[in-house]
């Protein structure tokens, strides 16, 4: 079966929900761009990892989940949580090492969280945290909890052997489980022809795990959308796990705000072509084309999101930071 | 009521009444259900507590580690265990950047009441990666508990309160205390962690141990006694956290220390446990600590090299009646032919 099949050919979303993927994109877009421009201020000292260009896997994946399903992440994490529901302003005030942060400042950018939105957590190195939500979708179905668990990774994560045995144990097990896998084509600065056989694609590890496994263009949120509602109702319905990838690109550097083609592992050439297929310009018209949306609209959200997000910065700039005596609290739970 | 059990029996029964009193409680490992019961300790507990609480796993230690960690983090309370040590090193990454740093570096939001049980080998040819003691591996990361109970009663005790602790456990248990008995009381108890206690009070020196080198240090005590030096012998029972007020308040009372591990020496537990005495008792030592450790090499295969490899009950006599300056006659009891067992009854292979 061809994934267009199995996943009900190319069937679009209504238009409130074209309208709700854009907005999440948009806004996932804007506050990188935010950190991106304020990052020279050297007022957010610790690594950031930005997801521009990225932004549609976890729009259209997010889409699909609902409050008690949860989500892991790795290191380019802010847009896993910002589509979840992760709250903003304590995602901006953590990577500023405030208080109000949601790790208390303790964790930064690299180990985002927010319980109550379901994302459950974040960590940099590789495939870390996907064995941790493969025993989180094994305790739930235990436990007798309705919940999808969605995996982030990227390519890289796909060779570290963690991977395969957590993916094992999802397939042997058929847990409630989506990994997605965000293929941008490079681990930091190493290509992908050095580290994994030519002309594979990572969806090829599915199978060999228990598992159905499809990929897709991740530039185009609606297909994400389509491929992500096949897995995430398989899941949700006791079909057991998916491997998704999606085909995606960063356009800043691994690690920081800037353009870092002058390293010469990639090319000028290379960033302009996914450029050209930006996840959130061609995606906003594609609605003005088909009349979901309207300049007037695109406009409204624009404000609003500007709002928010200087609120957040702002907030996070003149928040306290955490007192002396928070370094030695949480070594152990009390 | 309490009656006298052997150690894997303690452990077997801490289990047993953890999985009995809390349904969130699993115990998973590679051969638990299995026909041995990774030697007897968690033999037959699948047919009481069925295959979804006592289960078997794929050797893939590193993300079932990270699984049960996910687990744990979502109400469950796993029991992970180990055969030996050394397979534990393949889940390092699961224990050290993220379990350990669950509750810190998530601003205290998550909790990790993972326990992972490890057995060290030693004789029988264990050889090189069947009898690592990592003690200090583990006790040097912020965040795990580490645990090496010396008696069936504290096996039993200590194993329920890890089950029941909010952090991340990691318990090493030594397979030469397997078959030691003791008196364990049935009803189930928790051992504190965090807790030394004194094995046999003494005056003259401080010997600190733990776990089968706290019955090498009780024999070494006896053989001191003969000679004339009453040796007061502290358990340490918890790695971390270390009980430094126990370590400082008996180096006060004899103003001499020995300590002995089963780990390697250099940049053991030892040198940790020397420099709590020197920091906190430094005005009461009457003489230069000592210590006795593994040396620096892996450990051989051949019994008539691990025969010099593993320290004996009279090398640590030796070290405390050292510290007291004195020339004393010590005398070792007989030992059999072999020293690669703990007793004569003790057969391979294991």
């Amino acid at each position: 079966m061809t994934p267009e099949a199995a996943i009900g050919g190319n069937a679009r979303p209504e238009v409130e929900i074209r309208q709700e993927l854009y907005r999440s994109m948009l806004r996932t877009r804007r506050v990188e761009e935010a950190i991106v421009d304020r990052y020279a201020e050297q007022e957010m000292r610790c690594p950031v990892h930005i997801c521009i260009g990225q932004e549609a896997p976890p729009t259209g994946v997010s889409a699909h989940l609902q409050k008690q399903d949860h989500v892991y992440s790795a290191h380019r994490s802010h847009g896993h949580y910002l589509a979840k529901g992760g709250d903003m302003p304590a995602m901006i005030a953590e990577i500023y090492g405030k208080a109000d942060g949601c790790a208390v400042g303790k964790g930064g950018s690299q180990h985002l969280i927010d319980l109550d939105a379901g994302f459950i957590c974040s960590a940099p190195i590789l495939a870390s945290t996907i064995s941790v939500g493969v025993g989180d979708a094994w305790a739930a179905r235990r436990r007798g909890e309705d919940r999808v668990i969605v995996i982030y990774f990227g390519d890289g994560s796909t060779e570290e052997g963690a991977f395969h045995e957590a993916m094992n144990f999802a397939g042997v097990n058929k847990l409630p489980v989506v990994f997605v896998c965000e293929n941008n084509l490079y681990s930091v600065h190493t290509l992908l022809e050095a580290r994994q056989p030519e002309n594979q694609t990572v969806r090829r590890l599915g199978p060999p795990n228990g598992m159905e496994s499809f990929d897709g263009d991740g530039n185009d949120v609606e297909e994400v959308w389509r491929l992500a509602e096949y897995a995430v109702n398989k899941a949700r319905n006791g079909g057991g796990p998916t491997l998704l990838e999606f085909h995606t690109y960063r356009w800043m550097e691994h690690c920081g705000p800037l353009d870092d083609t002058h390293l010469g592992y990639r090319s000028a050439e290379e960033l302009e072509s996914w450029k050209a297929r930006c996840p959130v310009d061609n995606y906003r018209d594609r609605l003005i084309e088909d009349g979901s949306v309207d300049q007037a609209w695109l406009d409204s959200e624009e404000s609003t999101l500007h709002k928010e997000i200087e609120a957040a910065f702002t907030a996070a700039q003149n928040g306290p930071f955490p007192n002396a005596e928070e370094l030695f609290r949480h070594v152990y739970p009390e | 009521m309490t009656r006298e059990i052997k150690y894997y029996e303690a452990l077997r029964e801490a289990q047993a009444q953890c999985l009995e009193s809390d349904r969130d409680v699993v115990v998973m490992g590679l051969g638990v259900p299995g026909p041995t019961g990774v030697f007897g300790t968690t033999k037959n507990l699948v047919d009481d507590y069925g295959p979804d609480r006592v289960f078997d796993m794929p050797s893939s230690e590193n993300a079932m580690t990270g699984m049960l960690l996910g687990a744990s983090s979502n109400g469950m309370r796993p029991i992970m265990v180990h055969m030996r040590v050394d397979f534990a090193v393949l889940s390092m990454e699961p224990l050290v950047n993220q379990a350990a740093k669950w509750h810190y570096m998530y601003g205290g939001k998550m909790r990790a009441p993972l326990t992972v049980r490890m057995i060290i080998g030693q004789g029988w040819g264990q050889g090189p990666q069947h009898s690592q003691a990592l003690q200090a591996w583990f006790a040097h990361i912020p965040g795990l508990k580490v645990i090496m109970p010396t008696t069936a009663h504290d096996a039993k005790g200590m194993l329920i309160s890890a089950v029941r602790d909010d952090a991340p456990v990691i318990s090493i248990e030594h397979r030469w205390l397997y078959g030691v008995s003791g008196a364990v009381p049935e009803e189930m108890y928790e051992t504190p962690i965090g807790k030394a206690r004194i094995m046999r009070p003494g005056k003259d020196v401080t010997i600190v141990a733990a776990s089968y080198a706290s019955l090498l240090a009780l024999r070494a005590a006896e053989m001191l006694a003969d000679a004339g030096i009453d040796a007061e012998v502290l358990d340490l029972r918890t790695i971390t956290p270390l009980d430094r007020e126990s370590i400082v308040a008996s180096v006060r009372k004899t103003g001499r220390l020995v300590v002995a591990d089963t780990g390697t020496a250099e940049f053991g537990i030892s040198a940790e446990i020397v420099c709590a005495a020197v920091e906190g008792a430094s005005e009461s030592l009457k003489s230069a600590p000592r210590r006795i450790g593994l040396p620096s090499v892996p450990t051989p295969t051949s019994p008539a090299l691990s025969e010099h490899f593993y320290p004996r009950a009279i090398h640590i006599a030796e070290a405390a009646a050292a510290t007291l300056g004195t020339k004393v006659q010590l005398t070792e009891p007989a030992t059999g032919k072999w020293h690669d067992v703990p007793d004569p009854s003790f057969t391979g292979p294991y």
